[in-house]
This record gives C-alpha cells, structure tokens and sequence, in this order.
C-alpha cells in the first residue's frame, strides 16, 4: 500500500505564478495556515514571460482615464460575454493592487513627475499599462516571491497533483507527489485555491511554458467543478516560426507599436485589405498615416497591423493559406524598414525592444534591426476556465476557489493585453482572502483513505506496463497535432468531429501508457500525468467549440462566419455527469444591473 | 538537412553516475534543450531534465554544456563543434537529484537569510512615493536576475570550495545589491554582508559575471560597490578613529 506523507492546512494554493502567489500571502494575512503546491521551481512560473505591463486606471498619463473606461473597454475586447462583476472588480482593485506591488519592492518606470508610467497596448483607450521595460512579468512575480517568502507560506515545490480530495461534496484538499523523489504527498485543506494557469501545451505551436497543461481545470472538472468558455483560446499573432524547435515563442505587440509591419511574400501590406467595419473609423487608411500614429501623432489613426490579436491572426492565417506566406509558414514582420524614416533606426529598435533583438540574434541569427522577422499565430491564452463566484472566486464546489487564467469570466470571448497581470494580482488577492475566510468558518475536514490509496495505485500503473505500454511523449505529441490541425485558428464542424474522434482514441492509449525506470525525478512518468489533463482540456474546447456555432472573439468558424446576437447571451459551461460523461450546455448570461449598462453606453 | 550527432549525457544520481552516449539527428536552428527532449521522447524517456519557457526567461534549464555552464534552451548547436560529442553534465555546485537535476533548494534557503525590503514611509500626497527614472535605471540590471543560479555554480567559493554554509554566492549578492541601491529601502544589510553573508570570500574573478546569460555585470556593479559599503564602514581608518574617539 502506497505511503503518504502528511500536511495540514486551513488554505492549500495550488500553483505559485503571479495570483497563486497573492492568494497565499493574502490567505497568510488573514491568518490562515497556508501551504502552496507548485509544478517547478518557486518564481518560473508562467508569469514570468508576461512582457507588457499590467493594465491599472491610475490615471498616471492621461487623466481621463477611470475604472468605468477600463470597464467599459474590457467588456467590449470580451464582446460582452464576460462575468460583468469580475470586470468591475478588476477594473476598481487593479490601481490598488499595484501599489500593492510597488510597496512590497515592484520598480516600475516612471513618468517625468515620478508617477508610474503607464503605455498604450491594443484595445486600451488611454495609456494604462504599468510596466518595467519588456519583463514586467518578472517583476511582478519575484516581488511576489520575494515577499511571499517572509509570510509563512509553507512550500512544495515540484510537485505533481494527482487528484482534489472530497469530504461529501466539499473540498478537503489535494493529493499528489514531489517529483524528486516520487514520494505520495497528501494536503489536507479546509480550503483550496486552483491557480495553476492555463493549456497552451495541447496546441503544438504556443508561446506557452512546459507547466501549461490545465491541471488545474482538470483537477476541478474531476471534482465537480463546472468550466466556462472553454471554446475561446487566444491566438496571438505573432511568434516566432523558424527555426523549427523555438515555433511558438511570442514576438512582442510593441513591435508593431514601434511601426513593424507585416508583409506577405509578394510584399504586400496585406492588413489593409481587410479590415473590419467596426474598426474602418479607427484604422490608418494609408501607410503614412499609419507611421505617424507609431510615432506619437495624436492626430492619426492606428495601422491595421494593430487590430484586435484575433483578426490580425486570422489575417496572417489567410496570406499562408493562399500561398503568400514565407519561406517556413509564416508572413514577414519587418522593423528594418524603419531605416527609411529615422537616422540611427537600429540603436532606436536596440532600445526600444531589447528582449527582441536579443531573442532573434540568439535564436535565429537574425538581426532584426537589418532584416524582417518571419512571424506566425501562436497558442497564447486560456479565457476560460472554472467558473467561479464574481466576488469571491469559489466555484460550485464548496471550498474550492480559482484565480488568473485558471479562471473564467474576466475576458469574456477575448482578453486584452494588460488585463492578465492585473487579473493576477486582484482575484488572487480576492481568492484569498475568501478562501481564508472560509476555512475559518467550516470545521476540519475527513479524507477518504480508500480513494486515496486508489489514486496513487493509478498513478503506479504505468510503471507496471513499463516498456511494453505506450509512450507518453509520443501521445502528447500527437494530441497536439490534432488540436493544431483540427481546432486551431479557423475552425469547421467536420474537422472538429474528427478531433473528437481522434481524442477519443488518444485517451485509449493514454490508458495504457508504460514507462520505465524508477519515482525519482522521471520525466516520462509526469508526462503520464499531464496528458491525462491535457486530454479532457482538449475534449471540452473541442465541445464547446462544436456547440458554438458563431464566431466571436477568439473563436472563428469558417462554417458560421458571423457573429450572431442570439449566441451573445449565452455561455456554455462544461461538467461531468454522474456517469462520468461531458456534459455541455448553454447558460444563460447573469443580466448586468443598469448602472453598469449606463458605463458602457456611455463609453460607446 | 539532418547530422547524426552524439551527445554524452550523464547519467546518475546521489550514489553516481556515468556518462552515456545518445546519438540523434539534428537539424537547423536546434537548441541543445530540444536534442536532449528528443533523447528523452525517443531513447530515454526516464531521463531527468529539468526545463520551463524554453525562452531563455525563467532559468530552470541550466547544465554545463562542454563544461561550460549555460542555459540548454539557448544554447544553439551551430555554436558548438558536433563533429566530436557534446558533453552535457549537471550543475557541479549543487547536490545532484538525478541526470541534468541538481538540488538548488539551498538558495532559495540561503535568500530567507537576506533582510526583506523595507521601504521608507510613503511620501506623496496621494500615499505613494515618487521615484525618478534614473533611480529606478540603477537598479533595473540586477532585478533583470532569472535566478539560473549559473553564477552560483562557477563560483569557486561555492564549487570548489563549498562553503555554502558561510556564504551566499553571486546571485544573493546580486539581490542584496539590488535591495541595498532600491531608491525606497531603508534596511541596513552591511553588517550581514560582513559576517553573516561573507562577502570577503569573494575574490572578484569575475567568473560569474561571464556566464551570466542575462549579462548582469555582477562583479562590477553588484559585488565591488558592496564591498566599498562594507569597506568604508569597517575599514576606513579615519572612521575608525572617530568611532574610538
């Protein structure tokens, strides 16, 4: 009978990025024993990547700004399908939340009275993104680090969750393995937060980190919890596609903000040839107007090049498939050609955009202040998630709370830039908080010791199978080919049902997988692990996807290319039946009280 | 186009090791990081590799490549000589869990030890403090740190040395640099950078600063002005005179 070792907490944190981090020194705060699980090594979370800013109404460079503006502009990036309560709140606690930061060590650039700086970034009406150059992420998640270290938080870290624990229909804490040595851990916890990020990993091209799996809408899923919004997976535009082995890694918006543009192979600004009725008032009409809004001009419009991450993609997606791609599948982004309007172009592109240049001269042996870049759409971001509580972040299962991309409602059917980070820190916080307070007020909790030995007897399986099981990479590998192929950028009916298909049999032999060696610090025994996770992530967006049959945000169907208002009022929420079956359906939108309404009507 | 190239990868845990050659075909552009997953997906798949962003920005991947300590994932093979094989070892500083993984727990221990941040009353009307640009650009080098520990691991004091009990090795200084030079800190750290974090160990060789993938110039501008802080406090002789008087 497999062994355990045992800790008790009254808040257990699951994951250590920028909102499980928060959550758990707020849950400390408050008073509560916390403990927090993570996957690799404390601060190399995914937040680490964020390169942006943190979207904040502080008001800092344009005093127009409010919360009401950041609302209003939230909602509309999430084409009105997000948790409008979420939305408020995030757009009221972001200001607060990074002060917060500055006060536990952030440094973030300033403005010429000292003020936090704040930039423009897409879909953002005034400048609000708080920010340290191009790796604010960093900054933000070894202030929280390094903070959250004097608090009393106990750590484990590289650890494998397994399985969320019950007491009736409550939570009663998680169970799993450190991966050093592959020894059972159980956490008992009157209260958990899933913080654990998102799923890039089941799409084979992603800017997305190793550790972005969905564990933890897995682990919920399992448990009970419901999911939302599983159909809308951002896709930015662009990353890096050569050389082959780093595909995927994100080439920062602020290239196209600096005047980078996007050329096909016939070079051709081809983001002039479509753009959107919606968007024809806002847009340059011509390349000269399009320079001068990169340079400051108040007076002029933003370049196509600029237009929502959705559209921008789908047009790249388009000039590929047409044949007028680049030599490895992408479309040119080209900076160099700022030479023609400015002296000293390259020692600008070397300021302006350090990480950049860095990247493709290491990467690519490419200098990107001479040359243009090849660029495609790249897996970046999860919008749904487990649904949650507006205000205190606990899903339906009592006791069990989530926070920043593990959660849905915040963006809706399309985040925008900045609005990540700040999610991060404010319901981070508010899971927290919450999460505390409902550990205080509900007793001990009971674990069942049988379903515990259950688990980790499944999780031994695959060692029995040993050589002669199937190879876990080798499925991880082809499930990503599918979510690629299949349920990528376009996505049609007849090519979704294949994926079911194909996931269906992927599962089959995800059930067998063998590995060999020994619990320490194996690789191929966690991969066992994660494509469990990753299969049932891929399955709901592929049912969610097949049940919408709309395109809005992040979601295009070639088959129904339109927006349709009927879809607008709905969600569709995803959980397990009884049985054990995926059950999808239709929810219907909360309505949105009428002083919100007036917001928005009054920002249109 | 595709090389067969063989990489001498070592294997082992606490009790030992030894090294095994793995041959696989590379192609243009790869990472030494995506030669090692492809061992580990097609030859080795119990092979314990340690590795995140594969973007050069979380610093999880670091080895020693050609006994060079680098970062796996930014280490391109076009940079290396493959017509002999690679060799690819784990982190000599660092007790080894197994394969590539070395336990680096210890630093993340050894920075609890450091004063936290303790920032002076704010000073603005509004609550918050105003800082200018060019205070902030100080200190902007050492907060770039993505915590590899690959200075950690070359510096003698803690490789050779393993005085990992009495001292705190580049990285941690870096942070204390970092703290020491924040415009709104006011803690004082030079009495523990003195006895506490032994910063006279280090002999300013300059090693750490040249693995650093972030090119943090550790030894010049995090160490040396720390030094001078310990320096004028404990060394200066006028001081000292003024103290006995």
């Amino acid at each position: 009978m497999p062994e355990f070792q045992r800790f008790s907490y009254d808040v257990l944190v699951i994951g250590a990025g920028g909102a499980g981090l928060r959550a758990a020194i707020e849950a400390g705060a408050a008073g509560a024993k916390v403990g927090v699980v993570c996957k690799s090594l404390l601060g190399k979370a995914h937040t680490v990547m964020a390169e942006g800013g943190i979207a904040a109404a502080l008001a800092n460079v344009d005093d127009r700004d409010n919360w009401q503006v950041h609302f209003a502009d939230t909602m509309r990036g999430g084409q009105y399908l997000n948790n409008w309560r979420m939305a408020e709140l995030h757009a009221k606690e972001a200001p607060e939340c990074v002060r917060e930061l500055e006060a536990w060590g952030a440094l973030f650039d300033r403005t010429t009275d000292g003020k936090i700086l704040q930039r423009n970034f897409g879909g953002h009406r005034y400048p609000r993104l708080a920010h340290v150059g191009d790796r604010t992420g960093l900054e933000m998640i070894r202030t929280l680090q390094d903070h959250g270290i004097h608090t009393g938080m106990e750590l484990h870290m590289e650890c494998t969750v397994l399985s969320l624990l019950l007491d009736g229909n409550r939570i009663a804490g998680a169970c799993g393995y450190d991966r050093e040595k592959g020894r059972f851990q159980l956490w008992e916890a009157k209260a958990v937060v899933l913080a654990t990020g998102g799923i890039g990993r089941a799409f084979k091209v992603t800017s997305n980190s190793w550790e972005y799996t969905g564990d933890g809408l897995a682990l919920a899923y399992r448990a009970g919890a419901e999911l939302q919004d599983m159909e809308f997976v951002q896709f930015h535009p662009t990353g890096m596609v050569w050389p082959i082995s780093v595909s995927g890694i994100l080439v920062t918006e602020g290239v196209r903000g600096e005047g980078g543009v996007l050329r096909n192979s016939e070079g051709r600004r081809f983001m002039f040839d479509d753009i959107p009725d919606l968007y024809k008032e806002q847009t340059a009409d011509s390349e000269e107007e399009g320079w001068r809004y990169t340079q400051g001009d108040k007076n002029a419009r933003r370049p196509p090049e600029l237009l929502t991450r959705d559209h921008v993609a789908r047009c790249i997606n388009r000039e590929v498939k047409a044949g007028r791609g680049s030599p490895h599948g992408g479309v040119f982004l080209d900076i160099s050609w700022i030479k023609e309007r400015m002296p000293k172009s390259e020692e600008h592109i070397k300021r302006k955009l350090p990480s950049m240049y860095h990247q493709f001269k290491q990467l690519a042996d490419l200098d990107i202040t001479k040359e243009p870049m090849e660029v495609g759409p790249t897996t970046h971001y999860m919008m749904g998630g487990i649904r949650v509580d507006g205000d205190s972040q606990m899903s339906n299962v009592p006791g069990l709370f989530a926070a920043g991309e593990a959660a849905a409602g915040l963006h809706g059917a399309n985040r925008l830039g900045g609005n990540s980070l700040s999610d991060l820190v404010v319901f981070g916080r508010r899971a927290g908080r919450f999460a505390a307070e409902f550990a205080n007020a509900n007793g001990s909790v009971t674990i069942d010791e049988v379903e515990l030995q259950t688990t980790a007897n499944a999780a031994l399986a695959p060692f029995d199978r040993g050589h002669a099981g199937e190879n876990p990479y080798q499925i991880q590998y082809d499930l990503q080919e599918t979510m690629q192929n299949l349920v990528g950028i376009v996505r049609v009916e007849s090519e979704m049902q294949q994926a079911l298909d194909a996931i269906g049999q992927l599962r089959a032999r995800a059930e067998r997988t063998g590995i060999a060696g020994n619990r320490e610090y194996n690789n191929g025994w966690h991969t066992t692990i994660d494509i469990g996770n990753m299969m049932i992530v891929s399955q709901a967006i592929t049912r969610a996807a097949l049940l919408r049959k709309e395109s809005r945000g992040a979601q295009f169907r070639e088959d129904f290319p339109n927006k349709d208002s009927e879809w607008g009022k709905y969600n569709i929420v995803i959980s397990r039946s009884a049985d054990g079956e995926m059950q999808v359906e239709k929810r219907a939108l909360t309505p949105m009280p009428n002083e919100l309404k007036k917001v928005i009507e009054e920002m249109k | 186009m595709a090389t067969q190239v063989t990489f001498r990868i070592w294997r082992g845990d606490r009790a030992g090791g030894a090294f095994q050659d793995y041959t696989t075909p590379v192609e243009e552009g790869m990472v030494v990081l995506d030669a090692i997953h492809r061992i580990q997906a097609q030859q080795a798949p119990d092979m314990a590799v340690r590795w995140n962003c594969k973007a050069g920005k979380c610093g999880s991947c670091s080895a020693e490549i050609n006994g060079m300590p680098s970062l796996m994932c930014m280490t391109r093979l076009s940079a290396i000589d493959l017509s002999v094989p690679v060799i690819v070892e784990p982190m000599h500083a660092f007790p080894v869990i197994r394969d590539l993984v070395t336990d680096v727990s210890w630093n993340f221990q050894a920075k609890k030890t450091i004063k936290q941040f303790k920032p002076r009353p704010p000073d603005a009307a509004d609550g918050t403090w105003r800082i200018q640009q060019a205070d902030v650009e100080r200190v902007q080098e050492f907060r770039k740190c993505i915590e590899c520990f690959l200075c950690q691991d070359v510096c003698h004091v803690l490789r050779e040395h393993n005085k990992h009990d009495e001292f705190i090795g580049p990285r941690l200084l870096v942070y204390a640099a970092a703290l020491e030079m924040h415009p709104l800190d006011t803690e004082d750290r030079v009495s523990d950078l003195r006895h506490k974090h032994n910063i006279g160990y280090c002999n300013i060789t300059t090693c750490c600063r040249q693995v650093c993938p972030e090119s943090i110039t550790i030894t010049e501008n995090a160490i040396i002005p720390l030094k001078e802080r310990v320096v004028d406090r404990y060394f200066d002789p006028l001081k000292r005179l003024f103290r006995i008087l």
